[in-house]
């Protein structure tokens, strides 16, 4: 399910299936998506941010269009407590890996694979990208 | 602020495209790196302050690069490179250009010119002690059916510039001088030719230098708090509109003024530039422009900043228009063209 903002219209509350994973998705070339996303996760419920959450940056293939401090974006994921995930949707071959990549994230959250829950994925994956 | 349209404005794909390999894409810093540099210490404070006055320059001498559009460069490392031998290059590359020419390259079909090639230097365009003083090409034409004591005309001037570029001279080895900004005026061919000249006796490698919107915002705030001594011309702000059938412009000209007003309310301590800073002062600059035309001029693309200090263009493309920051600017655009280079 595809919303350019949160909170979603309360109208169709009882007839949408459970949210098992949130993609926040920052375009780099507009500063006016940092803002909306900053603006909308004010209404996410804090249970979501137990690993249900990440942030995907897309646009990174062309440093020079660049409207958005990486610093404020990193602070989001930190503050957020949730993985931050590049991609270029200019390229299929990128997009292709990205989107199996969200699939997969998006396995782990709804409890489809054993063994391995939301939280404990996203500590792993927040810790991958700190080193 | 009048909304106009303006032909396709091609977007430098000659400039730096760097796409990460797949398994990178989780690596932030590698990409934070390429352009996080830009005035910007490891503990998120900015150093350059406001562009420093020069102190002992004559502003005469360097007069001539003032209010000329210039194209810019980055610039790898030269290898033997020497200062004392410029005579030396000016007769080699005047050979090289004849030589050129008469492979059937010639730059303007039909005409003969008479190209003399001068290469000097200039000492005044330095930040440090460490730079390696500016190098400036100038071609220069005369029709060989004109009197021989007849003007020159001077055709393409290009010239190197390193200002505080400490960063990368500390690092490089012995037989290396740094001199990472190229500046350009005039033909596209000589520029080729030129360039080609140096790469191939230099083993350097010359890109086009393309300032980001987040750039260019930081130019637009650090220039904005600089003191001019006359009546300052307005701050302009040029964005493009993505994702149109018909490629949209917007300018957005404020009072030079009113912009000192606005910054001088968010610049905390004289001297340091912080990034909220900077968002903070776009931020009320486009929530002014929405409060009137309910545009989102965060959703577009800034593309050239012009203040009464200088204007820059995110293809790379510089205009100075006071010669006492004249050196500050040259830093930024230096610091620019190193983060290009590694």
């Amino acid at each position: 399910h595809l919303a350019t903002s949160l909170p979603l219209p309360s109208e169709r509350d009882h007839l949408r299936p459970r949210i098992d994973l949130i993609v926040f998705m920052i375009d780099i070339k507009s500063k006016y998506s940092l803002k909306n996303i900053e603006a909308s996760l004010a209404h996410v419920d804090a249970s979501f941010f137990l690993g249900k959450v990440c942030f995907l940056v897309t646009g990174v293939g062309r440093v020079n269009y660049c409207s958005v401090d990486m610093n404020a974006i990193w602070k989001l994921g930190e503050v957020y407590c949730s993985p931050v995930l590049f991609c270029e949707l200019e390229l299929e071959g990128i997009r292709v890996a990205t989107a199996q990549r969200l699939l997969r994230m998006l396995q782990i959250c709804a409890g489809h694979i054993p063994g391995v829950s939301a939280l404990s994925f996203g500590s792993l994956m927040r810790g991958s990208a700190d080193d | 602020a009048a909304p106009r349209s303006v032909p396709a404005m091609e977007s430098a794909d000659g400039a730096a495209r760097t796409l990460p390999s797949i398994g990178r894409l989780s690596r932030g810093p590698l990409f934070g790196r390429a352009y996080g540099r830009f005035g910007l210490s490891p503990s998120g404070q900015l150093l350059p302050p406001a562009p420093p006055s020069q102190e002992n320059a004559d502003p005469q001498r360097t007069a001539f690069l003032l209010r000329k559009q210039w194209t810019l460069y980055s610039v790898t490392p030269l290898y033997g490179f020497s200062d004392a031998r410029l005579r030396d290059y000016a007769r080699l590359l005047s050979a090289f250009i004849a030589a050129e020419k008469q492979k059937g390259l010639a730059v303007e079909v039909g005409v003969e010119l008479d190209i003399k090639v001068a290469v000097s230097s200039l000492p005044d365009l330095k930040g440090s002690d460490q730079d390696q003083a500016a190098i400036l090409v100038q071609l220069s034409s005369r029709s060989p059916a004109s009197p021989k004591n007849s003007e020159e005309k001077l055709i393409w001037s290009g010239w190197f510039c390193c200002v505080s570029g400490d960063d990368l001279s500390e690092n490089v080895p012995e037989d290396f001088t740094c001199l990472p900004l190229f500046l350009v005026s005039g033909a596209e061919s000589y520029t080729a030719i030129v360039g080609s000249w140096f790469q191939k006796t230099f083993d350097c490698c010359f890109r086009r230098l393309a300032i980001s919107p987040l750039n260019l915002s930081w130019m637009a705030a650090m220039w904005t708090g600089c003191k001019v001594d006359k009546t300052a011309s307005a701050m302009e702000l040029v964005f493009s509109v993505p994702c149109l059938s018909q490629p949209l412009d917007i300018s957005y000209a404020i009072h030079p003024e009113d912009a000192k007003a606005l910054w001088d309310t968010v610049q905390k301590t004289p001297g340091e530039i912080t990034q909220e800073e900077v968002d903070v002062f776009m931020d009320c600059l486009y929530s002014h422009f929405h409060r009137h035309f309910k545009i989102h001029l965060s959703a577009t693309k800034l593309v050239k900043v012009s203040t009464a200090i200088a204007s820059a263009h995110c293809d790379g493309i510089i205009k100075f228009l006071q010669s006492q920051y004249l050196t500050g600017v040259l830093m930024l655009l230096t610091e620019l063209a190193i983060s290009q280079i590694q």
